[in-house]
């Protein structure tokens, strides 16, 4: 009786893990297909359009908000702790490395995978659930050109810009805070976070972060509305796993790259 | 929504994000800052540069006029070498000036302090300051109080 329920285990082990290499074997297959159909898109620019406007420009107001609240908290946490070795003047180094290297690129992409990611998630799982992509196949449309290709196109272009945005508006915050509220001096809070914020460690570094994270967070946003299960409760679960999985892998693919940006120099 | 409405507010967020790269590069990172293309270089040996780094600021009178453009080691000396990039529009310090080793702030970045001297002739690309004044390193301050408060007793 023991024996069969280890075997049980062992077997669910293996069905588990088959599963897993099955499921990432055919989002590596869907990627390259995908990226097979994109050329349609040099034909026809305006299928693009639409889906940066419900990718991009939808989420510019949550990233800009928490951009600014998140630098404004640096402001505040940094200058805290910075004051106490008296070198509060070190505040714009702080914010602006912080929120250019790490916070920036991840923070985005986590709320780009919340807001955006998992908005194609449902639209896609939803479309495959009513069978508009049967349909279209029906009628000759390649549902990879017309519908998945545009999305994860617009994916890749939407997070660095709102990466981007998002230090930015993080740096304002911070210097709202700091040169504003807790009167750090306001040439000290720029000039020295040009001294040690460079273009190409830093700001490119995270630019290269932010192009790694939209593709991660839209491939798996993409894959898992296509590969869901045609009910209700499996675009649900979809919706679920697509913010969780992208969540998870890009927290880990920023520790992979971090390693590897402070590793060079 | 229009397919023209669409149209420019996607113009609006990439235009917006454009200029969003366009201020890191610009007001965040050290690119409007001294860039590393021009100026003429100077030698320095130092016997102990601290915690100098490439990129460390040069000033004269606490203004920045420079930066450091590479360190090295000198075996035959047994010195460090440290090149010294000055910007073009610094080019009258006189050929006797000395560079000194400071440190901003009690844990602040170190950087080269220059004090023109005397000479009327000026420091030309290529040339070397002779009068140089390495690092103060807290520890070896500490042995040296430590010794004389000792030898004192």
């Amino acid at each position: 009786m023991r024996i069969s329920n280890l075997i049980n285990v062992i077997t669910g082990l293996g069905r588990f893990g088959l599963g897993f290499l099955q499921r990432l074997g055919r989002s590596v297959l869907f990627l390259l297909r995908t990226l097979a159909a994109c050329s349609v898109l040099f034909a026809r620019p305006g299928l693009i359009v639409r889906q940066l406007y419900a990718v991009g420009v939808l989420t510019v107001l949550i990233i800009v908000v928490a951009g600014l609240f998140v630098g404004m908290v640096l402001g505040l946490q940094g200058y805290n702790i910075l004051v106490r070795f008296n070198s509060e003047a070190s505040l714009g180094v702080m914010v602006g490395l912080s929120l250019v290297r790490e916070l920036g690129p991840v923070v985005t992409a986590l709320l780009f995978a919340g807001r955006a990611g998992s908005a194609l998630t449902a639209e896609i799982g939803l479309m495959k659930a009513t069978e508009q992509l049967s349909g279209m196949e029906m009628m000759a449309v390649d549902p990879y050109k017309r519908v998945l290709a545009p999305r994860l196109i617009a994916g890749f272009i939407s997070m660095p810009i709102l990466a981007a945005m998002f230090s930015c508006v993080g740096v304002l915050g911070g210097y709202f805070v700091g040169v504003g509220l807790l009167g750090v001096d306001a040439g000290a809070y720029w000039s020295q976070m040009q001294n040690s914020v460079d273009l190409w460690d830093d700001v490119l570094n995270g630019m290269i972060k932010s192009i790694v994270f939209g593709f991660i967070a839209t491939w798996i946003a993409v894959f898992e509305g296509y590969d869901s299960v045609p009910t209700s409760e499996g675009v649900s679960m979809a919706t679920t796993r697509s913010v969780v999985s992208a969540s998870l892998v890009v927290l880990a693919a920023n520790f992979l790259l971090t390693a590897l940006m402070l590793g060079e120099e | 929504m229009k397919s023209r409405t669409l149209e420019i507010w996607v113009g609006l967020f990439v235009a917006a994000g454009i200029g969003a790269v366009f201020m890191l590069a610009m007001k965040v990172s050290n690119l409007s800052s001294l860039n590393t293309g021009d100026g003429y270089l100077l030698k320095a040996s130092f016997e102990n540069i601290g915690g100098l780094k490439v990129r460390s600021p040069i000033t004269a009178s606490g203004v920045r006029v420079g930066q450091v453009a590479g360190i090295s080691y000198n075996s035959d000396t047994y010195q460090a070498e440290v090149t010294l990039r000055i910007s073009p529009e610094f080019d009258r310090f006189p050929s006797d000036s000395s560079a000194s080793i400071f440190t901003a702030g009690l844990l602040g970045e170190q950087y080269i302090g220059l004090e023109p001297g005397a000479e009327e002739e000026y420091l030309q690309n290529g040339d070397t300051i002779t009068l140089t004044e390495s690092a103060v390193v807290l520890e070896r301050l500490i042995g040296q109080f430590l010794y004389s408060k000792a030898a004192g007793e």
